[in-house]
């Protein structure tokens, strides 16, 4: 048999279970036919939910999947040669090459290097005071350790045990991208950042026994204006005993990094915090929701839903020398990623048990990016703090802004991570007023939408076709065909007495982009 | 941070000590959640007179120079003072400002100087965080600025019901810190965009131009009837508070709470007092947004950093500040609308007294934390008054230092919020809403 039939099987074995009817589809969101490979993943969830009782939902459309894929993958939508393209293709596998194909994207490498210049505190001003250059040194070479996959652990190493200049070894901005210097301040942010541990979480002997890795970091200025080397005091004479978060003790000698030191225990293969914190994040970032929620704050009482789940990627993540994108490609493979987001239980356990892909809102800087995409036109971004000014070249996309002190009202409203403390909720999706307003009647987005050059194309292209113009509008903005149903409605509304065609072609791309639908990934 | 001269915040440990973290392992929700339901968080202090409604921060963004506005020193000399020699006297005996705020020295019978401002703190970020909210940075916290505080004890939580939101930006926000700190964003700012100085004051997302309500009502009808995932996920909570929000900006859109912003039935001789330029009609507007209820106004007003041609800078923009602010304390005044508002003008530092007269500066002053000027008026504040000096120069306090929690803490008292009272934050710790040691009773 092969796989993805199998993957779908395991799905419906599971729906007959709870003893309930293959239930109706609903269109356009819903499949019933699971391209997707039968993972262990999925057979871990469902036995979470098979001993609840939760049914889970059907997987999701060809359409929706494309969207979402895109989306969480690379923080971008897909264009409308793409979708048809991914639509038309009958391959069985067709899934599977998508992801392999948007894992090395140049976007991939831009969204990802987003979030983690989110979790590392990447900008110029206040309270983090990185200055302009730094940042620019310091978002390039994450950049750049993203473009290469360089092995986590690899990554976390060179993070935690660099010395020298923040302009020419920009990893050492990890150590200035902290708001206090004091060794208690560098391990507070090294457990949440790597350890997934909230400090106050930890108890005081643990916090102060950490603190001793960390107390020989220092810093200095040079010549150069903003130029801080970051550099180690030298070593209290003689050896000295210190103690790792998990209870062992270590001699560190006075030739000894001693940051080094911790950064060895921190990636030992069997280090409880290490894989643990990396691929539980991971799973949220795609999934919406963590094993362990929130992913930051990982605690004796606050264990996995799923411990199966979790030990299986923190194995795999062990398995492959730390591959970041060999816990992606798990993931978004599974069946269990690919679910569509209409729940099939109302058991309240659901959506904490990954029954379903959870809506929710597009993530500022995408949604910016989205709505430039769909009408076709572009932001000019600067920051007129810290001096020098910043400007950035017109046009440039928003998932690709380095610096979290770029000016942006937008960006500020949807809920940019003011990049304070690194913790992930810092990151607010959650809809305002404001925002509302925003989409529903500014004239930033009425001006998007009057000046498309896209509109205006599809407009000319479709003649006096209107069923193909408003199938190409939705296309574009919705990612998928209009139903009959929805195709009926909309052509109405153009026939609407006293309607003029462009106030019509205006209307439902303003319509279509204040749907839910766009404004959420589902 | 290093040259930082004083204690702004009861520190962990303090706070350990007082036995103030007892409640310390709530989550914020909690926390938040009894304070929303509001019993004695916001009960007056003892304080007999009525509480102040609304704050109108007039915010000097750059850092104004205190010798060249409230604080003038002819007799430190050219090298000083400048070209400013001969400081106005104001209708109030003994008080000189200077002599480009002609219209301001009318007022000072409603105002109050601070000229012993200090934080010693030369950068601007940090200052402006200092400024706006009382406190030093660290702790791992960002604190919330002082529009947000007042949001959260003034604003939906406590009984406010205007559609317009409590916390408006004129007209763009800041943008060296989030305002709204660690409380979130429900007390985030709202900023109008637009320009009020325009024929038309277009805010983003209230005022549309050219869409009539008969098309915003058929794009809405549109829109729900293609709202496929929606009404696939009925239920969803998610959706649900995307839909209230919607309900609400929709009141705003269709409804008269719009209203506020079209300034075409105020008189143009008004308007002309006010100066026609965005700061001027930004004050105009603040004083409409205080008559419909809105408990907290910023007016941002930038281009004070003025390191290189400090003088030339002033000439031009002294005349803008005498005119709208002098206009906006007279105007509330004639409303009655004076006692029940306060004003606060203030920037994030001063400039350095002694001119820089080289090249490249040309006559320019540096940033100078030291010692600086702010004022106040209304709400309760007294005016006429003088609180503290600076020394000969303006280089240092010499008399009575008020800090930044100060002037807030007290602020917050005439709003009859207890600045001893407990601040709701993520952390669960036992924060105060704004602890400080000297408040400027002699002015309240």
């Amino acid at each position: 048999m092969n796989r993805p039939l199998l993957a779908a099987l395991v799905l419906m074995a599971i729906i007959n279970q709870c003893g309930a009817e293959p239930p109706q589809i609903a269109p356009p969101f819903e499949s019933d036919i699971g391209i997707v490979s039968a993972s262990r993943i999925d057979t871990l969830v469902s036995a979470g939910l098979k001993n609840r009782g939760i049914k889970p939902a059907l997987l999701c459309s060809d359409e929706v999947f494309i969207r979402r894929v895109y989306l969480d993958v690379i923080g971008t939508l897909p264009s409308p040669p793409e979708i048809r393209k991914f639509l038309e293709d009958s391959n069985p596998n067709k899934r599977i090459s998508l992801i392999n194909r948007l894992l090395e994207r140049e976007e991939f490498v831009d969204y990802w290097t987003l979030k983690w210049c989110d979790l590392l505190r990447v900008k110029s001003e206040f309270p983090i005071n990185l200055w302009p250059n730094a940042v620019q040194a310091y978002y390039h070479w994450i950049h750049d350790c993203i473009r290469t996959n360089m092995p986590y652990d690899q990554f976390v190493r060179e993070l935690l045990t660099s010395s020298g200049s923040n302009f020419r070894v920009p990893q050492v901005n990890f150590y200035r991208a902290i708001q206090g210097r004091q060794p208690s301040d560098i391990a507070r942010t090294v457990a949440l950042t790597f350890m997934g541990t909230r400090y106050e979480s930890l108890p005081q002997s643990t916090r102060t026994n950490m603190e001793v890795f960390f107390s020989q970091v220092a810093y200095k200025k040079t010549a150069e204006w903003k130029e801080e080397i970051v550099y180690l005091n030298p070593a209290p004479v003689g050896p000295r005993e210190a103690v790792f978060p998990d209870g062992k003790t270590v001699q560190i000698r006075p030739e000894d990094d001693p940051r080094r030191v911790f950064a060895d225990w921190l990636t030992e293969p069997n280090n409880q915090w290490f894989a643990r914190n990396i691929t539980n994040r991971v799973w949220t970032w795609l999934m919406g929701r963590g094993i362990i929620n929130e992913p930051d704050d990982i605690r004796p009482d606050n264990p996995p839903v799923n411990p199966e789940l979790l030990a299986f990627l923190e194995k795999e993540l062990v398995r492959s020398k730390y591959d970041l994108k060999h816990i992606y490609r798990l993931i978004l493979n599974s069946g269990i990623y690919q679910q569509s987001s209409i729940p099939r239980s109302d058991n309240p356990q659901a959506e904490a048990m990954f029954a379903c892909y959870p809506v929710r809102r597009l993530d500022a800087e995408v949604l910016i990016d989205a709505l430039d995409q769909i009408s076709g036109t572009g932001e000019n971004y600067s920051s007129n703090i810290p001096e020098p000014f910043t400007f950035i070249p017109e046009g440039r996309r928003a998932i690709k802004l380095e610096d979290g002190s770029i000016t942006s009202q937008f960006l500020e409203m949807f809920g940019r991570p003011a990049r304070d403390t690194g913790l992930e909720s810092e990151r607010n999706n959650q809809p305002s007023d404001f925002q509302r307003l925003y989409l529903l009647n500014s004239n930033d987005i009425k001006n998007k939408i009057e000046r498309s050059p896209i509109l205006r194309q599809q407009a000319e292209a479709a003649k006096g076709n209107r069923i193909e113009l408003i199938k190409n509008i939705y296309l574009t903005i919705l990612s998928r065909y209009p139903t009959q149903a929805e195709s009926d409605t909309a052509d109405k509304y153009f026939q609407k007495e006293g309607m003029t065609r462009k106030a019509a072609i205006e209307d439902l791309a303003w319509a279509l982009i204040n749907t839910k639908e766009f404004l959420y990934r589902h | 941070m290093s040259n930082q001269k004083h204690t702004y915040v009861i520190t962990r440990r303090e706070a350990l000590k007082l036995g103030l973290l007892g409640a310390a392992g709530l989550t914020f929700v909690e926390r938040f959640g009894g304070y929303a339901r509001g019993e004695d968080a916001n009960s007056p202090p003892a304080n007999k007179r009525t509480p102040a409604k609304a704050v109108i921060e007039l915010w000097m963004s750059g850092g104004p120079s205190h010798l060249d506005t409230f604080d003038p020193k002819p007799q430190a000399g050219n090298d000083y003072c400048g070209p400013f020699k001969n400081p106005i006297a104001t209708n109030v005996d003994g008080i000189k400002i200077c002599e480009l705020l002609p219209q301001l020295a009318k007022q000072a019978d409603k105002y109050s100087i601070i000229r012993s401002m200090t934080h010693g703190v030369n950068a601007h970020e940090t200052a402006t965080y200092i400024m706006k909210t009382g406190r030093k940075p660290g702790d791992n916290l960002v604190f919330p600025g002082m529009g947000a505080v007042v949001s959260l004890f003034k604003g939906y939580d406590h009984g406010y019901k205007g559609l317009i939101p409590p916390y408006i930006v004129l007209t763009a926000t800041e943008g060296r810190f989030s305002e709204e700190g660690f409380l979130g964003p429900r007390y985030k700012p709202f900023a109008t965009g637009g320009d009020p100085g325009q024929k038309r004051f277009v805010v983003s997302g209230v005022v549309a131009e050219g869409i009539s309500d008969q098309r915003q009502l058929s794009r809405r009808e549109l829109l729900h009837s293609l709202d496929s995932l929606g009404k696939a996920m009925l239920g969803n909570p998610q959706f649900e508070q995307l839909d209230h929000c919607e309900e609400k900006a929709y009141n705003l859109i269709l409804g008269d709470g719009g209203k506020v912003f079209d300034m075409s039935n105020e008189k143009d001789e008004l308007r002309d007092k006010y100066g026609r330029n965005k700061f001027g009609q930004s004050c105009l507007m603040a004083r409409r947004l205080v008559e419909i209820g809105v408990p907290y106004i910023t007016v941002n007003y930038g281009g004070w950093d003025t390191h290189k041609q400090n003088f030339e800078i002033m000439r031009r923009k002294l005349p803008e500040l005498d005119k709208g602010m002098a206009t906006l304390l007279q105007d509330l005044s004639d409303r009655g609308l004076l006692d029940s508002t306060i004003v606060e003008w203030a920037g994030e530092f001063g400039r350095t007294p002694k001119i820089l007269w080289e090249s490249p500066w040309n006559g320019g002053r540096g940033h100078y934390g030291d010692c600086f000027s702010a004022v106040v008026a209304g709400g309760g504040f007294k005016g006429g008054h003088v609180v503290g000096a600076s020394d000969d120069k303006g280089e240092e306090v010499a008399r009575r230092p008020v800090l930044a929690a100060d002037l807030i803490g007290s602020i917050y008292e005439l709003l009859g919020i207890d600045p001893d009272g407990p601040l709701p934050n993520p952390k669960g710790l036992a924060l105060q809403v704004m602890p400080s040691a000297n408040r400027l009773k002699e002015i309240m």
